[in-house]
């Protein structure tokens, strides 16, 4: 299986994200480098805008993303509720 | 309810659907006629899906979201003096390359979408390519605005744009954008959106950018994410490309392969700068080369290759020397530059005592075997003032007009090289990818515009080393080039912070 990635800018924001990121996919891992998070997990990772606007304690919308996204891997789905990164094999 | 929100699918489908016209006074072929030349065949636009489904004004809000971010934060570098605050001053030399080299390869992506939008019959990929030329010309801006800042305290930023277009090693990167942007349209998207932005930018602007910020460099870190969090999004635009290419008709897959090696080749080659700027431009190191290389491409890479596999695709030729190639390359390119540092418009040096046991703990397989005893040896003659660089001129790779200095992984100590014959001329090349690239299409790259080639043959500004460097290039001689040491970058950087150079030092002891 290949790992599902995402590296977002090490800000106050992106802590949210990760939090929810870390509730809604157990198994991922959690790396800190110098100004940027990793969070990657086998196959697939899921984003969740109800995680994180629980999170963050107001509304969240998925596209907002973008601002702290650094990059990423897998194949993208996004709706107003989900996004995720999936490899098929 | 009667007012209903549209969700963000129905918005897109809205925006790439919706706006599209049928042509009913001009042919198909007339109003786009580069479809067809390269062989693909698309059969039903309608099925092309960005996954991404970002409309325009999601576009514009996020986009305006990052700009003011991007720019409190150069206001706040350029407010605070912040250009002080970087580790030393050797690191403002990466800056300066990727100033020289980088940021005007952004300028040619945003022509190249521009140009490539245009001719693209689906109104999903038209759309996706103007956002992604408007993407580019926003990188090149920002990164042009926080160099600047730079370029009030430091030498050899002033005359990047000028000097992208003559300087030897600059034809590295220029070439690359110039031989995309003069291929077909699919070419270019298998090119640039594909090879270059989902299998090599993050090597660029991942770790390189992770170490800018290790090594306090505030503003470049933030243009250099702020451009790559648009980054993420042209890597799934390249991987959309990829996957509709394939969908589309079964003749697509040959060419798509043999574009795939092509370009992660002249890709490799490009990066080889970035290798450099990693292991030796920055002195606090974040992570080596080789393990950049295994995390971007041996495994992100290779996580997206067994992805495509179900469509036929293989990882490109080649990906086993670019593999091998990985303990080596940095040592060799920066080898290079060290030689012609009286032709660079950055400063260049050996790494201290401190670094190269970094390099030999990261390169346990080849740095001290192969790089370490020539960088002490060098390291003696500067002691001794006789600073080596090498009078002649490179014979360089026609593809990817580096200088002939790689080697051959089988034999580590002895240069790769080839040769092919065309209409009755030799042409030289550094690697067997360049080699084939070449075979392929020779007409079109024996028009190559090499720099050394040009110097010889009276081009560029006179026969000797001042016409050229000096008056062609527009390089201040003795001030944007030469070793670090002695330089008035170094000089002034001293100054700043109150330290005396070693020789001072001891002067004043005696």
């Amino acid at each position: 299986m290949s790992k599902a990635f995402i590296a977002l800018q090490d800000n106050e924001e992106s802590h949210y994200i990760v939090e929810a990121i870390e509730q809604d996919n157990p198994t991922a891992t959690v790396i800190y480098q110098p100004a940027m998070i990793r969070i990657e997990n086998e196959g697939r990772l899921v984003i969740n805008r109800a995680t994180v606007e629980e999170k963050m304690g107001r509304d969240w919308e998925i596209p907002a993303l973008h601002v702290n996204l650094i990059t990423l891997g897998g194949n993208v789905d996004e709706d107003d509720d989900q996004f995720s990164l999936t490899w098929k094999q | 309810m009667s007012n209903r929100k549209i969700n963000m699918k129905e918005k897109y489908r809205l925006l790439t659907r919706d706006l599209d016209w049928e042509y009913s006074y001009r042919d198909y072929k007339e109003v786009f006629p580069q479809q067809e030349f390269e062989g693909i065949k698309i059969t039903d636009w309608s099925k092309w899906e960005d996954p991404f489904r970002l409309t325009m004004d999601a576009y514009w809000k996020y986009q305006a979201e990052k700009e003011k971010k991007l720019y409190a934060i150069l206001d706040a570098f350029s407010q605070n003096n912040s250009q002080l605050n970087v580790t030393d001053a050797r690191y403002v030399n990466a800056i300066k390359l990727f100033l020289t080299g980088i940021s005007p390869g952004e300028h040619q992506a945003a022509m190249g979408f521009g140009q490539v939008g245009r001719q693209l019959g689906g109104v999903g990929a038209r759309v996706a390519c103007q956002m992604q030329a408007i993407d580019e010309l926003r990188h090149v801006q920002t990164q042009i605005h926080a160099m600047s800042h730079y370029n009030k305290f430091f030498d050899g930023f002033q005359d990047f744009s000028h000097m992208h277009d003559r300087v030897w090693y600059l034809s590295v990167s220029k070439s690359f954008f110039d031989d995309a942007r003069t291929a077909g349209p699919f070419e270019y998207m298998v090119a640039i959106g594909f090879s270059f932005e989902y299998v090599l930018t993050n090597l660029l602007f991942v770790p390189f950018m992770s170490g800018a910020a290790y090594n306090g460099d505030m503003a470049t870190v933030t243009f250099g994410f702020s451009a790559q969090s648009d980054e993420a999004r042209h890597m799934t635009l390249g991987l959309e490309i990829i996957k509709f290419l394939l969908e589309q008709h079964p003749d697509n897959l040959p060419i798509v392969q043999r574009w795939i090696n092509k370009w992660f080749w002249r890709g490799t080659r490009m990066l080889s700068l970035v290798a450099m700027m990693m292991d030796y431009m920055l002195p606090n190191k974040v992570m080596s080369w080789q393990e950049a290389w295994e995390v971007y491409f041996e495994e992100a890479g290779g996580s997206l290759f067994k992805d495509l596999a179900r469509y036929g695709i293989e990882m490109p030729d080649y990906a086993q020397t670019a593999i091998a190639e990985k303990e080596h390359i940095s040592h060799q390119v920066w080898s290079m530059f060290y030689n012609y540092g009286h032709a660079t418009a950055f400063h260049t040096w050996m790494p201290t005592e401190k670094e190269m046991d970094w390099l030999s703990e990261k390169y346990p397989n080849t740095f001290d075997k192969y790089y370490r005893p020539r960088f002490e040896k060098w390291r003696e003659m500067e002691a001794a003032g006789e600073r080596f660089y090498n009078p002649t001129l490179p014979m360089l790779c026609q593809t990817c007009q580096i200088p002939m200095g790689f080697t051959d992984m089988e034999d580590p100590t002895s240069i790769f090289y080839r040769q092919s014959e065309y209409d009755g001329e030799r042409y030289n090349f550094c690697s067997d990818g360049c080699k084939d690239i070449f075979d392929h299409e020779p007409e079109k790259y024996v028009q190559a515009w090499l720099p050394v080639h040009q110097i010889y043959q009276g081009n560029c500004g006179g026969p000797s080393m001042e016409d050229v460097l000096g008056n062609y290039y527009k390089i201040n001689l003795g001030v944007d080039n030469m070793d670090f040491h002695g330089s008035p970058d170094e000089e002034r950087w001293n100054i700043w912070h109150n330290l005396q150079p070693a020789e001072d030092k001891l002067k004043q002891a005696s």
